[in-house]
């Protein structure tokens, strides 16, 4: 017989009910979400994800054979990943373009020797995406309980800022809606789930702050592009494509509005 | 080849808590593609926890565990510097054995 005895399992979902049942107002769908968060928070499978990134960040790849950590500039300097994230998208000179984490890391890839359109072309999920979305994962991983900090110093920052402004009360679709439709005000929500209003900070690890991040319900890890495209998908709105400017433009608004948030990421989702 | 797991022990009164994430597809074989083929079946089906070599803890899995599993579990007896193992093996006979020090 096995020596089963010497094991208990521990349920660590005590504590949270506990706190609900204290409460004299009976718990809203929203409390029941966070507790559900809670629960998973201290195994999130992006871990996985992270670890995954790291490897393939120090690791030699692509025609060149050369490793991200001693070619990729995300701004803070060649191989430079800790607060990072927080400060994209951002203006970068050699590309003379402003871009957010996932376009730069396609430029990156394209100095590995991969051919970066066509890996924005892949499918979420399959071949070089799988790559990315663990790169994504490790990199916003490096800035976790860092504060947003945009810079719209640069006048194509600016004008990225506009245009996502743009983008975000641009409505269009069968159902006539945009961004704004959504989340443009507090207190909506999408079936039971609380959509931040994204026309200024919605707080910490909420909105912008809160992705990358793992969804249960897809077993997947989603970046800032894929989360977009879903938006898209759910306004019936052709998707602007993979790192396409309207996409960069949209997450500078939200980054630069979501200012001083602190960064979740990678976070947990449903 | 799998990825590898992420284990955590940390010592914790009489004993150490375990925290194990597991990368692994559990697919039920209940799915079918976008062709309407039925995804077949991969899943963990036997997972165990040693401690400085001795089994203590062992389970046999199948499809209603989750992808991506998480475990919690505590280990009497286990302190600072001990070693846990954990390995699993899945019903297309793919193993993977990962290792923790006890912190």
């Amino acid at each position: 017989m096995r020596t089963r005895t010497l094991l208990t399992l521990a349920f660590v979902a005590a504590a949270p009910f506990a706190h609900a049942q204290t409460t004299s107002s009976p718990p809203s769908a929203a409390d029941g979400i966070a507790q559900y968060r809670a629960l998973l928070a201290d195994g999130n499978p992006a871990d996985l994800w992270e670890a995954k990134g790291e490897a393939l960040w120090k690791q030699k790849r692509g025609a060149k054979n050369v490793a991200f950590v001693d070619t990729c500039d995300l701004g803070k300097g060649t191989g430079v990943v800790k607060g990072a994230f927080v400060e994209l998208p951002r203006y970068f000179a050699d590309t003379r373009r402003v871009q957010d984490l996932e376009s730069r890391l396609l430029s990156c890839l394209e100095a590995q020797g991969f051919n970066a359109a066509e890996v924005a072309a892949t499918p979420f999920g399959r071949g070089e995406q799988v790559n990315l979305e663990a790169l994504v994962a490790y990199v916003s991983a490096e800035s976790k309980g860092m504060k947003f900090n945009l810079s719209q110093a640069h006048p194509e920052e600016r004008r990225m800022f506009e245009a996502g402004k743009r983008i975000f009360y641009f409505r269009g679709g069968p159902y006539d809606f945009s961004c704004a439709s959504c989340h443009g005000e507090s207190g909506k929500r999408i079936r039971l789930q609380d959509l931040p209003d994204l026309t200024k900070n919605p707080g910490d690890g909420v909105g912008f702050a809160a992705w990358p991040a793992y969804r249960v319900s897809s077993g997947e890890l989603w970046g800032m592009q894929r989360r977009l495209n879903d938006c898209y998908r759910q306004q019936r709105f052709p998707f602007p494509g993979y790192a396409s400017d309207a996409t960069i433009a949209l997450a500078t608004f939200m980054g630069v509005q979501g200012k001083g948030a602190v960064s979740i990421a990678p976070s947990i989702k449903r | 080849m799998s990825d590898p797991m992420r284990i955590r022990a940390q010592a914790q009164g009489s004993g150490a808590v375990v925290r194990v994430l597991m990368s692994h597809e559990m697919e039920t074989g209940q799915r079918k593609d976008a062709a309407g083929k039925t995804i077949p079946a991969w899943h963990i089906t036997e997972m165990t926890a040693a401690l400085n070599g001795k089994v203590v803890m062992s389970g046999e899995w199948g499809t209603a565990i989750a992808k991506n599993p998480f475990t919690e579990f505590v280990v009497k007896g286990a302190k600072a510097g001990d070693k846990i193992t954990v390995s699993w093996v899945d019903n297309r006979g793919d193993k993977r054995s990962d290792e923790a020090v006890v912190a």
